[in-house]
Formats: structure tokens, C-alpha cells, sequence
């Protein structure tokens, strides 16, 4: 554990935490001007959970423990990446904890306890909701862990600030095969991770249709804060990986705070950029059939497959 | 077989049958070609009478309408039941007997339609001597759904309260994994009593009711009801005002199609597209301010004419038409969007005919039903729209609609060059003392709208029937919709876009 390690660690928490409902915001608001509408600010999804927090905290009968502690949890792992992946500087927290098998299975963790509790509700639409949320979970982790796992291979280890510190010394690596078809494998895997377009649809009032929406219906007040503000960070903490792990510079190295000042900012921007660049091409997009989305991710799975291929014959 | 046949205007054969040679007219009639348009219940015991059914059958291109009274015993009111020719009728029957308490003799599925579980036990709103509603209480038995069992099988209740903006409605879907096996929509959630209302009012006072039945449809039921009332009265509408009013049910249309093309992509997750039609939507409805001082198109029909502020800019309508052939283009180029509507819920050309469907989920299922044809008001004047894809999936009646959409403007844009003037009136008092009754049907943007009057000697409706064709189509959906998957629902819902304040009066 080094001084960096902790300073960096604390930084990132704090970015991610305050930061992913306004990249939320950001990305709202881009689409509603490429759409010709005026927009409500990317200050909204605050205002949001600003006004859910000072709600009245009620859950339905029946429900057990699971549904309760299910938004602490989902907050706690995502915070858990949060601080020990590489986003504002290389050394972590944490460095055991910052392995990629950990982190990947961190993030599918956090997926399942909501499943569950969609699934404790009781109700059609918790239950209908989980099952088609594992269903994609079940068929996108593999890609996550074989496509992160293809970039780990030229450094030799499993542990992330590793492999984003490879990149770092040699950048030449990006444009290889394997960079390219296990970003392509990775962009997929967050989208359908984070219900974006074209696989869920984040904005839809149509209970049937929902994925992600339909697990969390019966949740209200501040217990709906938590999750909202769980998946935004859940959005944060994969578009940050992902900018790391291709996009790594400008982040920090040493303990100065000129170089954390740099991170904090090359994260925000990075993931600000994504975010809208996620946002503008969701714009073009539409909504997959259900039953077509397994095609979809069996493609990117075979992606990260070819990713790891590439690694091992071009070395 | 037929007592007291007589003629009641040159195209409305009216006929007195016995209950038990109902079925043997009905047969002949639909055999002939005939669709059931209305069955409407009457309780004539106020003027001396008893409890009495209409059969109204019409008959496309000739427009002959075939109407069947028979008088029935207000101790045991009863008819043979109609369902096994005709599966409207069954459903018109059904209605009979919540509102009236008409028993149909052999129906084949004799269950509650618009009474709901909470609905008094043997209280009928429709009668005369109903009186104002009973306390909730005394509920009439169990109102169940018919379970499916099997292995993985399980049950999705949604609704009557969605989370959209939509109107209420409850459906229970059985489901294996995501595919449908069966939909049960219960509707029946908004029953406003909407025919007992206008008993006793002037025919103006029972328009402003009637333009009211479904909030989209302002201009369609507007129209049948004054035809209707036309009818009565013997009034003979000018040609001038008959093309105001088909003017104003194409801007109807418009809005409503526009709006529903958009709402379909939005519900495939392509929003933009939909902000789009909301644009172009908010321009017709600007337009429709403009020519009639109401966005909705409220008050521009009236009994004997319809007057408008100005006539609509046909410049302004092909500039939409313009835009929404963009959009729906952008639509239909997309791949995905395109998989999504192609070949998902498909009601076939036999089940539309069988189950009577209407409008452009008929037409899309390659039926050619359309009133402005079958029933014509304007003969010849009206173009018609050929419709190039006829599967009845979720893409053809987009399409049909989209191809509406154009056909509309072309049609306003042809009549406002034979209009002159903003106002067409006729005295709408015509002649009075009589007892008359009389027939409106008329294309709504949904389909054929009926509406069938009687009139006291005072001049006041005794009894206005309405028959949306939601009424029809709403029994189409869950037909349609057998072996698609949960997800894709709101988007055949949409595609269908019934009206549930039509449905249930």
C-alpha cells in the first residue's frame, strides 16, 4: 500500500461518486440536443437523488433482508472498484483487490444482488427483469474477463495498474490487433452491462420491455437513490477501465499533486468524452430484439476470443 | 318472417322480427354480404313499451342498412344469441346484458364484459328505472382469468395504472420464459355511462358529449353523431359542408397517425426519430388551432353543417407530409427498427375478417374496409389509398399508415380547392313531432364509427348508441399477439393503438 495508492484511492472514490450522475447528466443532455430538445442540464440526475434521498423510505410486504441491503451492496462493490482500479493514477489501494478476475467478478456481483432483490420483490416484473438481466450477465462476463484477460497478456499479469502500466511504457501496443478487437469486445460488454442502447433502453416507460428499470420498479425514496446512483457509478467505474486501459495517459504515476491534479482531470475528461461520444452514437441506434441481443454479445464474445488468439501467435 | 317492414329514408330498410327468427335474418343478411355495424339496447317502458334490441347490419358499397327490431318481455328479456354467426355479435351481446340484463340464448361464453367484479349484483345502469348508482357492495361472484398451467408457466399482471401516460387497462399475460401463450386484456376501467348521459338532451347538448367519447377522435364521432342526427331530422347536408367535414377528419387522421408513427419508434427505442414526429405533430395541431380555434378540432362540426375560422394551407400539410416521409423512410432504413416491426404480431387476412376488424388494422391485414368508401358521403370525390403491404404485422400497419398519411393530404388538398367559404350550415332544427331515429357512419382515424339516434317527439335523443371501432379491434390484439414475446407487446399495442374510453362508453 503506498502513499499514492491511498491519496489516488480516496480521489478516485470521491470523483467517481460525485462525478457519475453528472456523466449521466452529460450524456442525457447530449442526446436531448441531438434530438432538437432543450434538455433538463446535466445537473438533473442531482437533483434527482437530491429529492429521493429526502423521500420516505417504504419497502413491500414480503420482501426480506435481501431487497434492503441489495442498494447498500450494489453502492459498496461498485465503490470497492471505484477505489482500487487504476482511473486517476497506476497504484492502487489495494493491489490485490485491483486484479482483474476481482474486478470483473466485483461488477457481476453487484448485478446479481439486484437480480436477487428484483427477485425477492415477488412481483412479475422483478422476476422477469432478473431473469433476462442474468441471462445477459451470464453471456457478457466471459467476454469481460477473456477481453481484459487478452490485454494481460503482453504484461504478464492479471492485475490491472500491471497492465495499464505496460500500455504506459509502450504505447505502441494500442494499435495492435489484439488492443483493437478487445476494445471493440469491452465497448459491448458495457453497453449491454450498463442497459444502453441497443440492448436495454434507460429511458423507457414500458415495464415489459425493461431489463435493468424492471428489477428496480418497486424500489422508492432514498433505497432508489442508492441504486440510480449505484448504476450511474457502475457506468463510471466501466467507461473508466476502459479509457485506462486504452486511453492511459495522463494518469498518475507519482505522489506529486500536480501529477494526481493532471489524473483527476485526464479521468474526467476521458470518461466525459466517452460518455458523450456513448450518448451521440445511442442517437443512431434502437433497440435490439430480446431474443437478437444473445447474437450480439456472442459476437463480442468471439471478439475477445480472437483478442486473446492475436496476444498468444503476434505475441 | 318480417313484420311491418317499412322505409325510413332511401337507404334504411327498418324491420320488426320475432326473437326466434333473428338468427335466420341475421344469417341471410351477413351471407349477403352484411356486417354487423351496432346492436344497441333500448328500454322503451317510459313511452308504453317494453325492452327492445336493434340489429343494424350495412352493407358495403350498395349502403343499404338492414335494421332488425325485436321487442322483447321486460319480465325475462332474452334473444337468441347471434355469436356463432357473427363473433361481434357475441360481443354486442355480452354488452346486452351487463347494461340491460338481455340474456343471450346460447351464447357460447355468456361472461361479464363491462361489469366489473365491484359492480352491483343485479343492477343494470342502462334501464330506466337503474336510478343512480347503488353503494359498491353485494359484488356479482367471482370475475376470474382462466389459468394456463404447464410446466414454467407463470402469470405477468400489468396494469390497470402503467407507468406511461396511457389510459387504463389491465392485461394478464401467460407466459412461457418471454413467449405469449395467452393475453386476457381487461378493459372496461373508464365506463363514464356516456349513453345514459345524453338521454333527455338536445341534440347541440349531446354532441358536445359525443365529441367527447374518445379524446383523439373529437372530429370522427363529432361527424357520426350529426349524420346521425341528420338522418333523423331528414336533414339533407350540403355538399360544401360534407367536404368541410371530411376535410376536418383528415386533419384528424393526420395528427393521430403522425403521432403514432413516432410513438412507434420511440417504442423501439429510437427516440429521435419520434422527437421528430412530435414536431411535426405540434405543427398539425398548431394548424388545426388555426382552422378551427381548438388543437383537437373541437366545435367545428355541428347538426346540419360545420364551420371552420379558416380553410387549412394545403402548403403547410405537404411540408409535413414531406417530413414525416423522411422520418418513416429513417425508420423503415433501419435495419434494426425494421427487424423489429417486420413479421412480429401477425393477424391474418382470415382472423381480421373473422373477428371484424376495422381501419387500418384491417386494412393492413389486406381487408378493404374503409367508410369513406363503403358508406360514402362525398361518392367518387374521395382518392384511395393502395396499400402495399398487407401482412397484417407490426411493419404493414405502419405503413398503411404512413401511406394514410399521404393520401390524407392529397384528399384535403383536392377538397379545399371545392370549398368556398368557412361556414356550411343548414338549419339543423329540420322537422320535428315525429318520432324518428336515424344512422351515422363515418371513418374515424381508427376505423368505422356508428352512431345510431333515436329522438323523442320533443326533440331531445331518448337513446344514442355509439360503436367505436376500438369495440371491434381491442378482441384482435391478444389474437396477434400468440406466440410473440413480452418485450415486443408495447410495441404491438401501439401498432394497434385502440382507444379504451371508445371501447368502454
Amino acid at each position: 500500500m503506498t502513499a499514492l495508492g491511498v491519496v489516488g484511492g480516496v480521489l478516485q472514490a470521491a470523483v467517481v461518486v460525485g462525478g457519475a450522475p453528472l456523466l449521466l447528466g452529460l450524456m442525457r443532455q447530449v442526446r436531448a440536443r441531438l434530438e432538437g430538445r432543450a434538455g433538463p442540464g446535466i445537473g438533473q440526475p442531482w437533483r434527482d437523488l437530491r429529492k429521493l434521498l429526502r423521500k420516505q423510505s417504504i419497502t413491500p410486504r414480503g420482501t426480506t433482508e435481501v431487497f434492503r441491503v441489495a442498494p447498500v451492496l450494489l453502492v459498496a462493490m461498485t465503490l470497492v472498484v471505484a477505489v482500487v482500479a487504476p482511473l486517476v493514477t497506476t497504484a492502487s489501494a489495494v493491489p490485490a483487490v485491483a486484479d482483474l478476475f476481482v474486478v470483473v467478478a466485483l461488477l457481476a456481483h453487484a448485478t446479481v444482488v439486484i437480480a436477487l432483490a428484483g427477485l425477492d420483490s415477488g412481483t412479475a416484473f422483478g422476476g422477469m427483469g432478473a431473469s433476462r438481466e442474468v441471462t445477459v450477465l451470464a453471456l457478457v462476463e466471459p467476454t469481460a474477463l477473456v477481453a481484459i484477460f487478452a490485454l494481460s497478456v503482453p504484461a504478464g499479469s492479471t492485475s490491472l495498474p500491471a497492465i495499464v502500466g505496460t500500455v504506459l511504457d509502450d504505447p505502441q501496443r494500442l494499435i495492435s490487433p489484439t488492443s483493437l478487437l478487445a476494445a471493440v469486445a469491452l465497448a459491448t460488454v458495457i453497453v449491454a452491462e450498463t442497459g444502453r442502447l441497443p440492448v436495454d433502453n434507460p429511458s423507457t416507460h414500458l415495464e415489459l420491455t425493461m431489463i435493468h428499470e424492471a428489477m428496480v420498479l418497486e424500489y422508492a425514496g432514498p433505497d432508489l437513490a442508492l441504486v440510480e446512483l449505484g448504476s450511474a457509478m457502475r457506468l463510471s467505474v466501466y467507461l473508466g477501465l476502459f479509457t485506462s486501459l486504452f486511453v492511459p495517459w495522463g494518469i498518475a504515476t507519482t505522489a506529486t499533486p500536480l501529477a494526481l491534479g493532471v489524473g483527476v482531470a485526464a479521468l474526467v475528461v476521458k470518461v466525459g468524452v466517452a460518455g458523450a461520444v456513448l450518448a451521440a452514437l445511442e442517437v443512431f441506434l434502437a433497440k435490439l430484439r430480446l431474443f437478437r441481443v444473445p447474437e450480439l454479445l456472442a459476437g463480442s464474445f468471439l471478439l475477445a476470443l480472437l483478442a486473446v488468439t492475436t496476444a498468444y501467435v503476434l505475441g | 318472417m318480417t313484420s311491418n317492414s317499412a322505409h325510413t329514408g332511401p337507404r334504411r330498410v327498418v324491420s320488426t322480427v320475432a326473437a326466434d327468427a333473428l338468427p335466420d335474418r341475421a344469417a341471410a343478411l351477413l351471407a349477403g354480404g352484411a356486417r354487423l355495424a351496432l346492436v344497441a339496447g333500448h328500454d322503451d317502458r317510459p313511452s308504453g313499451g317494453g325492452l327492445r334490441t336493434v340489429h343494424l347490419f350495412v352493407e358495403p358499397g350498395t349502403d343499404v342498412r338492414t335494421e332488425l327490431h325485436v321487442h322483447l318481455d321486460p319480465d325475462a328479456p332474452s334473444i337468441p344469441s347471434l355469436a356463432a354467426l357473427s363473433f361481434p355479435a357475441g360481443r354486442f351481446e355480452r354488452e346486452l346484458r351487463d347494461l340491460f340484463g338481455i340474456e343471450p340464448v346460447g351464447h357460447p361464453l355468456p361472461r361479464r364484459l363491462v361489469r366489473h367484479f365491484h359492480w352491483p349484483r343485479g343492477w343494470y345502469p342502462m334501464l330506466s328505472d337503474a336510478g343512480p348508482a347503488p353503494a359498491f357492495g353485494d359484488p356479482d361472484g367471482p370475475y376470474p382469468f382462466r389459468p394456463v398451467d404447464g410446466p414454467g408457466v407463470y402469470e405477468i399482471p400489468v396494469g390497470p395504472v402503467h407507468a406511461g401516460m396511457i389510459e387504463p387497462g389491465h392485461f394478464r399475460f401467460s407466459v412461457v420464459g418471454e413467449t405469449i401463450l395467452k393475453l386476457k386484456a381487461r378493459l372496461w376501467f373508464v365506463h363514464r355511462g356516456l349513453e345514459k348521459l345524453v338521454e333527455g338532451r338536445s341534440p347541440a347538448e349531446a354532441l358536445e358529449i359525443a365529441q367527447r367519447v374518445s379524446g383523439d377522435t373529437t372530429v370522427g364521432h363529432g361527424v357520426a353523431f350529426c349524420q346521425a342526427v341528420e338522418d333523423a331530422l331528414g336533414i339533407d347536408v350540403d355538399p360544401q359542408a360534407r367536404r368541410l367535414r371530411a376535410v376536418l377528419l383528415e386533419l384528424e387522421r393526420l395528427y393521430n397517425h403522425v403521432n403514432d408513427l413516432g410513438a412507434l419508434c420511440n417504442d423501439v427505442g429510437h427516440g429521435i426519430l419520434n422527437a421528430h414526429a412530435q414536431r411535426v405533430r405540434e405543427r398539425l395541431l398548431r394548424l388545426n388551432e388555426q382552422v378551427t380555434g381548438h388543437r383537437l378540432l373541437r366545435g367545428a362540426v355541428v347538426a346540419g353543417g360545420a364551420a371552420v375560422a379558416r380553410l387549412p394551407d394545403p402548403t403547410v400539410l405537404a411540408e409535413a407530409a414531406a417530413d414525416v416521409a423522411e422520418i418513416a423512410d429513417l425508420a423503415l432504413g433501419h435495419s434494426v427498427v425494421h427487424d423489429r416491426f417486420a413479421g412480429t404480431a401477425i393477424l391474418t387476412r382470415d382472423q381480421a375478417t373473422e373477428l371484424g376488424t376495422l381501419g387500418y388494422v384491417a386494412r393492413a391485414s389486406g381487408l378493404d374496409v374503409d367508410a369513406r368508401h363503403d358508406h360514402p358521403v362525398l361518392p367518387g370525390e374521395l382518392p384511395r389509398a393502395v396499400h402495399t403491404r398487407t401482412e397484417g404485422d407490426v411493419l404493414a400497419r405502419f405503413q398503411v399508415r404512413r401511406e394514410e398519411i399521404d393520401v390524407a393530404v392529397a384528399t384535403i388538398a383536392a377538397l379545399v380547392e371545392h370549398i368556398h367559404g368557412p361556414a356550411h350550415r343548414t338549419d339543423p332544427r329540420g322537422r320535428r313531432g315525429a318520432e324518428r331515429s336515424g344512422v351515422g357512419i363515418t371513418e374515424g382515424w381508427r376505423g368505422t364509427i356508428v352512431h345510431r339516434v333515436e329522438l323523442g317527439g320533443d326533440g331531445a335523443v331518448r337513446r344514442l348508441k355509439i360503436v367505436d371501432p376500438s369495440f371491434f379491434n381491442w378482441p384482435a390484439l391478444p389474437v396477434a399477439l400468440a406466440d410473440t414475446i413480452v418485450p415486443d407487446f408495447p410495441l404491438v399495442n401501439k401498432s394497434f393503438n385502440l382507444s379504451y374510453a371508445g371501447n368502454d362508453l
